[in-house]
């Protein structure tokens, strides 16, 4: 049973504009699962590693290696994979769990264990709620903004404005434009070269004066060495703060699925910065297992929030921790 | 204090990210394998036994670099020959020795012989960018056609054939034109092979040198946009297909060349997003695999950040070698044995000129950015972690010292009064920045001294003293 987005977000009773959209969903339903399975489609054709269930049936040093080996090539990390491996091993010699599917079910255990860590919900119920989006250059910050903003305005009948907050790269504004009218969705921007911050401001002036639910400031690609830049990021968070306090009441990270140990050092630098609530896991409709969400929750307590598996609006989904779990030790 | 003449200035200091060198001084792989191999030097040579279990630390700090899982078990095995027997006996201790070799071995790994992007002998050059979303392939089609227009005077035309990504025609229109080169595109409404083959077509008749054509982000396993990749190529017959790859890429760099290599058999890779922390194993990888070269390197955003591709660079990279060696050891492995030899002569002899000293500097300067040199030495203070050595000012300590007589380089304490004016007007810069540079020779002079004489130096105090 795969997570719903009803239990992702945190929201008091029954939106006034769902009815609407529910209408809309069966609609919907056909087309998104003509996408999963054309999702489906390119990762079956995908090279991936696989643990099978006969994997553990005869338990030898081999066993745990190759298990170590499907861990590592999911990019979970030497550390993680240890600490796993190692207690999956000791599970097993202590007899405590013998069998090839009980093994394979306790391995998923573990896994989906890690990944179940903080705070797993966004809330939705402060009037507006302010959701900021941070990441390195290139893993989809502003198609997931584009994502969720559909998402919150469509399927949940929310009212939306998103706000220009990449100020930086050439057509960048222009590229949040497109999708914020697609997502039906209010957009702010500033003049070129604006301090990101003023667009933050300007956002949360326009949220409060047209009384929206939902404020979403989309934000530069940066990576997490440039000091200057970090700054910058944190100076945005203050700026909300300041605005409406408690605001941003969410702080994603998009961290792209194919990232390897470096992701780690990411989460850890941005959430210095501005105190990451959660992660969005993009590109996910690839080969990579984006494994190293798991190195990120187990080694900083952040949790996936979110994950992007495509390119549409509706390619975006709650994280499910058991489902993650599995896709990581099987193919496809 | 430090003064925008002195050499050796202290530029506003960007930090070395605190977590690339390892959190403590034992975390370093060649510590970590100093500690394996302890009592190694006492039996100079290396047994299968020693390389064992310095190979698991290696392992280990190359999955950490991200290089893939099945490329470090064959290149750990390479190592593993090389390493059988290697004398240990010398400046480097065992642990120094071992990663020297696996450096070693890395570098020639993605090396190989140069490879240069193959130009057309008739034009236009055409060369495609494919990669995957977000590996900066837009951005690094703008860096090369810049890089081309300076390296190589080349007029350049690039081809806008992402129609599918909100605003990707007008990022291209916008990057292109700061690069200096004509954009070609036809909206988002065409299908992109027949914007390419019009491109071409457009490039050949306007006469350009080069054209090179963006295309849209896509996964190897979309079967439908693999096709489409394949289908530009047969359209424009390319003469480089370029796969951009994120530096930041885990242990799917491997799926992803080899289908892009099945696919569109591209020629070379571009390294992007450089500029981070990320190890960059997927580059060994990637070269391990396809055997493809990796061309050039992006280490920025801005575009002029783009640069030929350094193997042995990139090696020490992925060996996270920021602070194995020290300086001095460093400088030792780099020298011909014969010109330490004589060195350690003339400081003995105190024979040491500024001719040697500019020599030096330039073997220094070989060896790899200031920068990183400076936070190789142990005990450095941390006022000069990551500290940023001008590389200009390197410059104009080699016009100075150009500009003096070789007397005046063997006896700098000559040098006064109307002879300073003279060398400063010479090398175009000022009497302030010849005194300066006379007086960091004699503490330079004084370290080297050290050195000869076998002990460590106080180069933080000296770095002190030079301000």
């Amino acid at each position: 049973m795969a997570r719903d987005w009803r239990d992702l977000f945190i929201v008091d009773g029954v939106p006034a504009r769902e009815a609407e959209a529910a209408a809309e969903t069966g609609e919907r339903r056909r087309g998104m699962f003509r996408r999963l399975r054309e999702n489906l489609r390119k990762t079956r054709q995908a090279l991936t590693t696989e643990i099978q269930a006969t994997l553990f049936e005869d338990l030898s040093d081999e066993t745990w290696e190759r298990l170590e080996e499907a861990l590592i090539y999911a990019d979970v990390g030497a550390t993680t994979t240890a600490k796993v491996v190692e207690q999956l091993e000791r599970e097993a010699t202590e007899g405590g769990i013998t069998g090839g599917e009980a093994l394979t079910g306790r391995l998923t255990e573990l896994l989906a264990g890690i990944a179940k860590t903080g705070e797993d919900k966004i809330d939705l119920r402060p009037h507006p709620t302010v959701i900021l989006v941070a990441g390195v250059n290139g893993t989809g910050k502003t198609t997931t903004v584009g994502k969720l903003a559909w998402h919150l305005s469509k399927e949940l009948g929310r009212t939306v404005v998103v706000g220009a907050g990449d100020t930086f790269r050439a057509a960048g504004v222009e590229q949040l434009e497109v999708w914020a009218q697609r997502a039906g969705a209010g957009f702010v921007k500033g003049p070129p070269d604006a301090d990101p911050g003023a667009v933050a401001y300007d956002t949360l002036a326009a949220a409060r004066r047209d009384g929206v639910d939902v404020a979403i400031i989309d934000t530069a690609g940066r990576l997490h060495t440039q000091d200057d830049l970090m700054a910058e990021l944190a100076k945005v968070k203050r700026v909300i703060a300041k605005q409406i306090p408690e605001a941003p009441h969410e702080t994603l990270l998009t961290v792209d699925a194919t990232t390897g140990q470096n992701g780690l050092r990411q989460a850890r630098l941005f959430s210095e910065a501005v105190e990451v609530s959660g992660l969005v896991l993009t590109k996910l409709d690839g080969t990579a297992k984006g494994g190293i969400a798991l190195a990120i929750a187990q080694e900083l307590g952040i949790p996936v929030k979110l994950i992007g598996i495509g390119e549409q609006l509706d390619d975006l989904r709650p994280f499910d921790p058991d489902d993650f779990a599995r896709a990581l030790v099987t193919a496809e | 204090m430090p003064s925008g003449t002195a050499p050796w200035t202290l530029s506003a200091a960007k930090p070395i990210p605190r977590d690339t060198l390892n959190h403590s001084m034992f975390d370093s792989l060649a510590e970590k394998l100093q500690a394996t191999l302890a009592d190694v030097r006492g039996r100079g040579t290396l047994t299968e036994d020693d390389i064992n279990a310095a190979m698991r630390e290696i392992r280990l700090a190359l999955l950490e670099a991200d290089v893939n899982f099945k490329v470090v078990k064959s290149f750990t095995n390479a190592v593993k020959e090389r390493a059988l027997g290697a004398d240990v006996v010398g400046k480097l201790n065992p642990g120094q020795q071992v990663v020297k070799i696996v450096s070693d071995e890395l570098t020639e790994l993605m090396g190989g012989a140069a490879r240069e992007l193959s130009f057309s002998p008739r034009p236009p050059t055409v060369v495609i960018m494919a990669g995957l979303q977000g590996s900066g392939k837009t951005t690094a089609t703008a860096k090369l056609a810049r890089y081309l227009r300076k390296e190589h005077g080349s007029s350049v035309a690039v081809a806008a054939c992402d129609v599918y990504r909100p605003a990707a025609v007008e990022q291209l229109i916008k990057v292109g034109q700061q690069a200096g080169a004509d954009v070609y595109e036809q909206g988002t409404d065409r299908d992109p092979v027949r914007i390419a083959a019009w491109a071409r077509d457009r490039a050949q008749s306007e006469g350009k040198d080069v054209l090179i054509i963006d295309t849209s982000g896509r996964l190897h396993v979309d079967q439908e946009l693999m096709a489409e990749l394949a289908n530009i190529k047969k359209a424009v017959k390319p003469h480089d297909v370029l796969l951009v790859v994120d530096a930041m890429t885990g242990q799917d760099a491997v799926h992803v060349a080899e289908q892009f290599a099945d696919v569109v058999q591209f020629d070379g890779v571009v390294m992007t997003k450089l500029d981070g922390d990320a190890r960059g194993g997927a580059a060994l990888s990637v070269k391990a695999i396809t055997g493809k070269p990796i061309l050039f390197a992006s280490t920025g955003e801005k575009l002029d950040q783009f640069e030929r591709f350094h193997p042995d660079r990139m090696a020490q990279r992925i060996l996270g070698m920021g602070d194995v060696m020290t300086l001095i050891e460093k400088a030792e492995s780099a020298y011909d044995e014969d010109q330490a030899a004589e060195l350690e002569r003339k400081l003995r002899k105190q024979e040491f000129g500024l001719d040697d000293f500019l020599e030096q500097m330039r073997q220094v300067r070989r060896l790899g950015p200031l920068q990183s040199l400076l936070g190789m030495i142990p005990g450095m203070g941390k006022e000069l972690r990551g500290v940023k050595v001008d590389e200009r000012e390197f410059d104009r300590i080699q016009a100075i010292i150009l500009s003096m007589t070789p007397q005046e380089r063997r006896h700098p304490e000559l040098i006064k009064g109307s002879r300073r004016l003279r060398i400063a007007q010479g090398s175009g810069t000022n009497v302030q920045a010849v005194k300066q540079l006379i007086k960091q020779f004699e503490q330079m002079r004084k370290v080297m001294r050290q050195v000869a004489q076998g002990r460590m130096p106080d180069l933080g105090a000296l770095m002190r003293q030079a301000r």
